[in-house]
């Protein structure tokens, strides 16, 4: 029995371990077909990216790029937990990055201190920039997709007004923040050439990953904030406030939003300032991570480690002279089939289950048939 | 019982001749009110504050180039939510019209653009289709892989396609698209309400102005799709065709249990949903533009699922939010300097003035504190400021879009089975 039931667990869980491969392999044949159809060798083009993606220095720029996208996914998994859907990431970090800038600008304190400092001050701008649609949701009941793309064109607008009114005045040509001094810099742990680095930023985010994953799994305030996303009405009679939990898990979710610039302003020789070059669209990709990491901390993380792989990776296809942004197609891609996949493999699942509880059913019946005709027997 | 409830009415009235029963509006008086309501805030907006652009026949021009989009991905919108569908993969579809449309304009001339466009939407919208329908993933998931995987795909066409095609084209920009499509103008009546507009009288010259917009080189795309909220409503709700999609939306298992096919007709509502939503973006590299440029559609996809949404999944309450959003942006483009958006918060202190006093006289104090107070704050905002800070100015329809969405009387009803997932044979 125990073993059987063992072996019941293992065929469940086998699909949903197998879906993250096949999804990725299913990708990868996909664009093989669309790179094929645009006249390019697709083994050439897959061999290319691999051997230049693999080497130690790509290593290193692939987990460096993957930091902001873990970033970015714990923020939307967040509100995922919950079941709300924080599309705002794109802006809750755009606007907290320039605030941060600006404000770490502003001081000179010792190390630590001073990073510290433009952490907190860019978690609270990202949680300040999550309120309104958050109090919107609780108010207005205004969906909370709707309002955060909104809030996200608004950033925009709201970035532009704010490098305008605390641009670097002895920078004439370029519009930017004034340098944040060293003491605010975040170092390498790891370098192999100029750019082929990992900032010690990496730490950081996996430090956060593991908080995220102690408070939504081992303290009250996460057991309330999973049954409010997988059963509103059992969480509202056991006693939770939905609305308080709406507002606390929005704010969360801003404020380590808030974050996801960081890594590149910190640790980027280039920047330790905001300039109009800053990376955008982090946000939108942090969704697709968070999607394909399935919300764990864990997956997260091995999802963000793909992604960036890809996108250093498709830095060498300019060799075989493919458009590298077959990189963006291929993330789209395998997001699509990993979900699909993780369906399929939850649907393998629960009919897998339903005919071993049918077989278990019918052998309890059968055997109390069976004692029932022995008793039977016995009277006559 | 009946016989003793019947003259009761009349008794009443006998004894108080003075309060006539309270009749609720037709839903057709209401919007003409509404409309008329409007035109006079803007008509009095346009006096106080010399903005004379609020009600220029220019403007409805531009108002209708820039709303056409939001309604055409709004009605894709409708059909795919109306059989149970949550797009928000519109923008994705746009996009991908957007391409596809300026591939075809480029080639083949701007009819061999809308053909290719609307081609190009639907394969977004049987993407989408055989994502939710057949594999029910997740609808606001696959609409968010969309919206990831179209801008993608158009980039790696454009690298591979534009990017030594000349004519100014290049990896983020297509060359010009060929042609125009035909446009009307009535003469004699755009001549006669051009010289009653001149004359910048109350009310009057607003109407005249707003409507010699209407027949002034009118493009015959735009003229096509004035016609389409209404043809869409009889196509919806008065024909099998309607019914049928209508009730997947409304309950799938009871469409099932008399013979519908729930999953084809919500593949083709799908699919018609990407058709109509890469119309749009024919429409914004043929018309508004004549080339594709990337991120052109600047998120007028959501804006279009929020106009549906307002409409409260009604065709031509839909078209009227669209409407809205055209106009707000209309007005920030036409008016560089940010005066006409300037007086936007004029407008608004009149419009939440006058919800006071009907919150008054119908003795909802608390509705009537609040919007008094909102009212005398945009007074005082427009009172002490001359422009709105510049760098907000191209987010107008956003901001306009998020007020609405926050203000609005909701009193919506969706499909009832709206994003469930349906599977085959389940409720047997």
């Amino acid at each position: 029995m125990n073993a059987a039931m063992l072996r019941l667990r293992l065929r469940q869980a086998l699909p949903s371990l197998a879906a993250p491969v096949v999804a990725v392999l299913l990708a990868a044949a996909l664009c093989g077909v669309i790179l094929a159809v645009s006249g390019h060798d697709p083994f050439s083009a897959y061999g290319e990216m691999f051997s230049f993606g693999t080497t130690e220095g790509s290593l290193l720029v692939a987990a460096n790029k993957a930091v902001p996208l873990y970033l970015s996914a714990m923020a939307v998994a967040i509100g995922f937990k919950m079941g709300l859907f924080n599309i705002g990431v794109e802006g809750q970090y755009s606007v907290a990055i320039v605030v941060a800038a600006a404000a770490g600008a502003q001081v000179n304190l010792f190390p630590p201190l001073h990073v510290t400092f433009i952490i907190v001050v860019a978690m609270l701008s990202g949680a300040a920039w999550a309120t309104i649609p958050a109090v919107l949701k609780v108010t207005r009941n205004v969906s909370e997709v709707i309002s955060t793309i909104m809030m996200n064109a608004i950033a925009a607008g709201t970035v532009a007004f704010l490098v305008n009114r605390w641009r670097d005045t002895s920078e004439t040509q370029l519009i930017k923040t004034k340098e944040i001094p060293e003491s605010g810099w975040v170092g390498n742990i790891a370098q192999v050439s100029g750019a082929e680095k990992l900032s010690a930023f990496v730490l950081i985010a996996a430090g956060f990953g593991v908080v995220m994953w102690l408070v939504v799994t081992r303290t009250r305030f996460g057991y309330d904030l999973r049954m409010s996303g997988a059963n509103p009405t059992a969480a509202a009679v056991s006693g939770v406030n939905p609305k308080a939990m709406t507002i606390k898990a929005m704010l969360i979710s801003g404020a380590v939003a808030g974050t996801v610039g960081l890594p590149v302003l910190l640790s980027e020789n280039i920047f330790h300032r905001y300039t109009q070059d800053f990376p955008t669209g982090l946000g939108f990709t942090g969704i697709a991570v968070a999607l394909l990491g399935r919300n764990h901390p864990a997956g997260m993380a091995v999802a963000a480690l793909l992604f960036g792989f890809l996108e250093r990776a498709g830095q060498g296809l300019q060799l075989v002279d493919v458009p590298p942004e077959i990189v963006t197609i291929m993330q789209g891609v395998v997001l699509l089939t990993a979900v699909i996949a993780y369906g399929v493999a939850e649907r393998i699942g629960e009919v897998q289950l339903q005919r071993a509880t049918a077989r278990e059913l019918a052998a309890e019946r059968e055997k109390l048939e069976g004692a029932e005709s022995t008793d039977e027997q016995v009277p006559s | 019982m009946t016989t003793a409830a019947a003259p009761r009415p009349l008794a009443e009235d006998l004894l108080e001749p003075s309060e006539p029963p309270r009749k609720a509006l037709s839903p057709e008086l209401r919007w003409a009110l509404f409309a008329v309501t409007g035109v006079a805030i803007l008509s009095i907006t346009r006096v106080i504050s010399g903005a004379t652009d609020l009600t220029s026949s220019g403007l409805v021009v531009e108002t209708l180039r820039l709303t056409v989009p939001f309604a055409l991905a709004a009605l894709g919108g409708l059909f795919s939510e109306r059989a149970g569908v949550v797009n928000i993969g519109l923008e994705g579809m746009m996009i991908l019209g957007t391409w596809f449309g300026a591939y075809g304009g480029w080639q083949w001339g701007v009819w061999g653009g809308l053909a290719f466009g609307m081609l190009g939407g639907a394969m977004g919208g049987a993407l989408h289709a055989t994502a939710t329908v057949i594999f029910k993933v997740d609808h606001i998931i696959s609409g968010v892989a969309i919206n990831l995987l179209a801008p993608g795909l158009c980039r790696y066409l454009s690298a591979a396609i534009y990017a030594d095609a000349g004519e100014g084209a290049g990896v983020r920009q297509s060359p010009p698209v060929k042609g125009d499509f035909p446009t009307i103008t009535i003469t004699p009546l755009s001549d006669a309400l051009g010289s009653i507009e001149d004359h910048h009288w109350f009310f009057v010259s607003d109407v005249a102005g707003m409507t010699r917009g209407l027949v002034t080189g009118l493009s015959l795309f735009t003229l096509g799709v004035i016609v389409l909220p209404p043809l869409v409503w009889w196509l919806l709700w008065r024909t099998r065709f309607g019914l049928r999609l209508r009730s997947v939306g409304e309950n799938p298992w009871a469409a099932e249990s008399v013979g519908i096919k729930v999953m084809t007709r919500k593949f083709v509502a799908v699919a018609i949903s990407g058709v109509l939503a890469g119309m749009a973006g024919v429409f914004i590299v043929t018309v508004t533009t004549s080339t594709y440029s990337e991120g052109q559609t600047g998120g007028r996809g959501y804006i279009a699922l929020a106009a549906l949404i307002f409409g409260n999944w009604r065709p031509v309450a839909a078209a009227g939010a669209a409407t809205l959003f055209g106009y707000s942006d209309a007005v920030r483009l036409r008016g560089s300097s940010g005066v006409a958006v300037h007086a936007f918060l004029l407008a608004g202190a009149i419009a939440t003035g006058l919800l006071t006093v009907v919150a008054l006289v119908q003795r909802r104090w608390r509705t009537a504190a609040m919007t008094g107070t909102v009212s005398v704050g945009l007074l005082i905002w427009y009172l002490t400021t001359d422009s709105l800070p510049r760098e907000f100015l191209p987010y107008t329809p956003h901001i306009v879009t998020l007020v609405v969405a926050a203000t609005a009387l909701r009193k919506l009803r969706m499909p009832k089975a709206l994003g469930q997932p349906f599977h085959k044979g389940e409720a047997h």
